[in-house]
């Protein structure tokens, strides 16, 4: 079927309650109301999912590949803000 | 008590309506117009696919005779398949196989919504799982009956040609022959014709937002629940029996 009729849509699945939902792919579908059927039907197949989201591909605003140096580059000299700098004591146990 | 031979049959009808429909929507596999809808298919075909496997099996319980689900499902004959003439016909078109979709699965949502209350332990639930699994097969099928029935001139065509050919073939799926009088009476079926006015009021409300119509029909086709299939059934077990008929007792 043509992208005219079935356009693009990329979906997220939330595999459990309290995690965030995560891109898991595209289907294409002629309307929202299909779309969320077809990410269910190739996406959720083996229980993946408690929750899907889709949205139009072409509603996505994507960084431009050529930008990334401007981007990007610039933390990878920024170690300090990773949070490996403090001392956890132990009683914290695991953060 | 409820009679073991007639429940033994009763279950057996109940497994090759989702046997025999679940062969068909498999048919589709690699097929389908789109990837979405060959997986979407093929989700389907597996739900009832695990429908008939735990009707059957608890079938050859009730027989007890000592066969089992791959036996029931695999090693019998044509005249020996009770299901209803609509699972058996060919997929024909999309349109046709959403069809059939739309007027079985609302059939058999209202069918296990009322096994819910069957007195039948293991039957009430077979049904609540299965319960899941149908709604989303009629919401699958409506949103689709829908579409095709106001997307284009040729989907709309194609719509009307397809409840044409598998209008006379829902009478069937009601009627209450001595079997099925006699499940329910025994407690353990339902009367099918209580589900009538409902299942009509739902396919109309589908159609109505379609923009399509039942058409009139005049009379039924019958037969598959003794047994009288249409040409189609036999080359259908050819396929599905192929393997068991050739390699006795085989499995993966």
């Amino acid at each position: 079927m043509s992208e005219k009729f079935t356009p693009l849509w990329e979906v997220f699945i939330r595999a459990r309650n309290g995690l965030a939902h995560k891109h898991a792919g595209s289907i294409h579908a002629a309307d929202a109301e299909m779309a969320l059927q077809a990410a269910r039907d190739v996406y959720t197949r083996r229980g993946e999912g408690q929750s899907l989201w889709v949205v139009r591909s072409d509603q996505i605003v994507a960084s431009d590949p050529s930008d990334k140096d401007m981007m990007f580059e610039p933390t990878a000299s920024k170690i300090y803000r990773h949070p490996t700098f403090y001392e956890i004591p132990e009683e914290v146990g695991n953060m | 008590m409820v009679d073991n031979n007639l429940l033994f049959q009763y279950l057996l009808r109940l497994g090759d309506d989702q046997q025999i429909l679940s062969q068909r929507l498999s048919e589709w596999c690699g097929h389908a117009p789109t990837l979405e809808e060959d997986l979407a298919l093929a989700n389907i075909a597996l739900d009832l696919l695990g429908q008939a496997r735990s009707l059957y099996t608890y079938a050859g319980e009730v027989e007890g005779a000592g066969r089992d689900e791959d036996q029931l499902a695999f090693l019998r004959y044509e005249n020996e398949y009770t299901n209803a003439l609509i699972v058996e016909r060919p997929n024909g078109d999309f349109a046709h196989t959403i069809t059939r979709q739309l007027f079985y699965s609302v059939y058999m949502d209202l069918h296990w919504n009322a096994l819910l209350s069957s007195k039948d332990e293991t039957v009430r639930a077979i049904a609540a799982k299965a319960v899941k699994e149908v709604d989303y097969h009629v919401r699958h099928a409506a949103e689709w009956v829908i579409r095709l029935g106001q997307g284009t001139e040729e989907s709309h065509q194609r719509m009307v040609e397809a409840l044409e050919e598998f209008a006379i073939y829902t009478g069937e799926l009601f009627e209450m022959d001595d079997l099925a009088q006699q499940m329910f009476k025994a407690g353990v079926g339902v009367d099918l014709t209580l589900l009538r006015p409902e299942w009509e009021q739902q396919i109309a409300a589908v159609l109505g937002e379609a923009g399509l119509r039942m058409p009139e029909v005049n009379w039924m086709q019958t037969g598959g629940r003794s047994g009288e299939h249409t040409e189609h059934l036999g080359h259908l077990l050819c396929e599905l029996q192929y393997m068991q008929r050739a390699y006795p007792g085989m499995t993966w």
